[in-house]
């Protein structure tokens, strides 16, 4: 509980009790990275923000443009992408596909109207359960400050 | 085959407000090949334009659909009913596509969602060139493949002009000169001896100063 006491501290001081916004965030989670990075911060104890919802992924090069706007369309506050450190991909550059494709829908987004930080690609290795914990709670703050998904209200 | 890039959604959405039902239709050919109008991008262009609208106040309420060429009636029959029961069509076919859908549908606005650009090929990954303006009467045959009238960027048939460096197009550097082409083509072909010969003015009657073009083929009429 100890991250997520310390995010909420500084995410909620100053507000009124109950008015935290608390994002729902879509976090594709590539299999031989990231979603084993999550599955390592389970077993070292380490807590990340339950407001992620990971899916996890064959391949972040699996990923297309559609599967990101979908994703928003059907409410996500923010899109998170975690791949393999670069250099580091199984399928040799799925990640780097991916971040083609996560800066193409960024820049989609400005044209639709939706604020293109709640899209992010990050890099972790499966070893990385700290960093992916720490990306998440990044991921959470940026949301909190954007505010809910625009298409929403 | 011809290449389409898509227009900005901004501009796609102004020509759509006045409508509440739009049918997105893609063309299964040469668009999709180029990643401009086939079936993925009628699903990204879709959602993008539910996502747009919603945020300037209007949702337009959009169907998707990909049928396999849309230059073709026998093809854009298939569209017939979707098309029907929708207000407008934002077309991602190139030129023709939107233009045959909308002859073929007279009542139904028609919208194209493409800039259709040029005749090219891929290139490589990613990267589309245009290789050929369909200017009517093809030169090809005399120098060894290569298009100086797509190409060059003076449309030069006697070059190269002078202005070439190395093998860079003095009009843009980041181009390749295509009389230098033509020239290192021709040597390993063994047929630099065309060059000797001066090529006389093109004909353009069968370009498209004349209007719209137009064959027919006699032999396959009834
Ligand atoms: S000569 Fe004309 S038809 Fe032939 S490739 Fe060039 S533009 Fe196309
Ligand atoms: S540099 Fe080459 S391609 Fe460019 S205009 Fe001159 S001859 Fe044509």
């Amino acid at each position: 509980m100890q991250i997520k006491d310390e995010i909420d501290k500084q995410e909620k001081s100053g507000e009124p009790a109950g008015t935290v916004f608390e994002p729902k965030i879509v976090a594709f989670c590539c299999h031989y990275c990231a979603y084993a990075a999550a599955d390592l911060a389970g077993s070292m104890r380490i807590q990340y923000p339950a407001n992620v919802r990971i899916i996890r992924t064959p391949c972040t090069g699996r990923l297309e443009v559609g599967y990101f706007l979908k994703a928003f369309e059907n409410g996500a506050d923010g899109v998170l992408v975690a791949g393999c450190l670069e250099g580091g991909c199984h399928f040799q550059e799925g990640n780097l596909l991916a971040k083609k494709r996560v800066n193409y829908t960024r820049k989609l987004l400005e044209e639709i109207g939706v604020e293109e930080d709640r899209l992010r690609m990050v890099n972790v290795s499966a070893a990385e359960a700290r960093p992916l914990a720490d990306n998440i709670i990044d991921m959470v703050k940026t949301i909190r400050k954007l505010g809910p998904n625009p298409l929403k209200g | 085959m011809i290449v389409a890039q898509r227009k900005i959604i901004p501009e796609i959405l102004e020509k759509l407000k006045y409508h509440k039902k739009i049918l997105v239709l893609g063309c299964g050919t040469c668009v999709t090949v180029c990643l401009a109008g086939g079936e993925r991008e009628v699903c990204i262009i879709a959602s993008a334009l539910r996502m747009a609208s919603k945020l300037h106040g209007y949702s337009l309420d959009i169907e998707e659909l990909t049928i396999e060429r849309q230059c073709d009636n026998i093809f854009i029959e298939m569209a017939a009913e979707a098309t029907e029961r929708n207000d407008a069509v934002l077309s991602l076919g190139c030129g023709a596509g939107v233009q045959a859908v909308a002859e073929r549908y007279p009542y139904k606005p028609v919208y194209a969602g493409l800039d259709t650009a040029f005749i090219g090929i891929l290139e490589e990954r990613g990267v589309w060139t245009e290789k050929c303006i369909a200017c009517g009467e093809c030169v090809l045959s005399d120098y060894g493949g290569i298009c100086p009238v797509a190409r060059c960027a003076k449309r030069l048939l006697n070059g190269p002009c002078g202005g070439s460096k190395e093998d860079r197009c003095e009009v843009s550097p980041d181009r390749e000169c295509a009389w230098q082409l033509i020239y290192r083509r021709l040597k390993d072909i063994g047929q630099l001896d065309r060059l000797k010969n001066i090529a006389v003015p093109k004909s353009w009657n069968k370009s498209r100063d004349g209007g719209y073009r137009v064959i027919i083929r006699d032999d396959h009429r009834i």
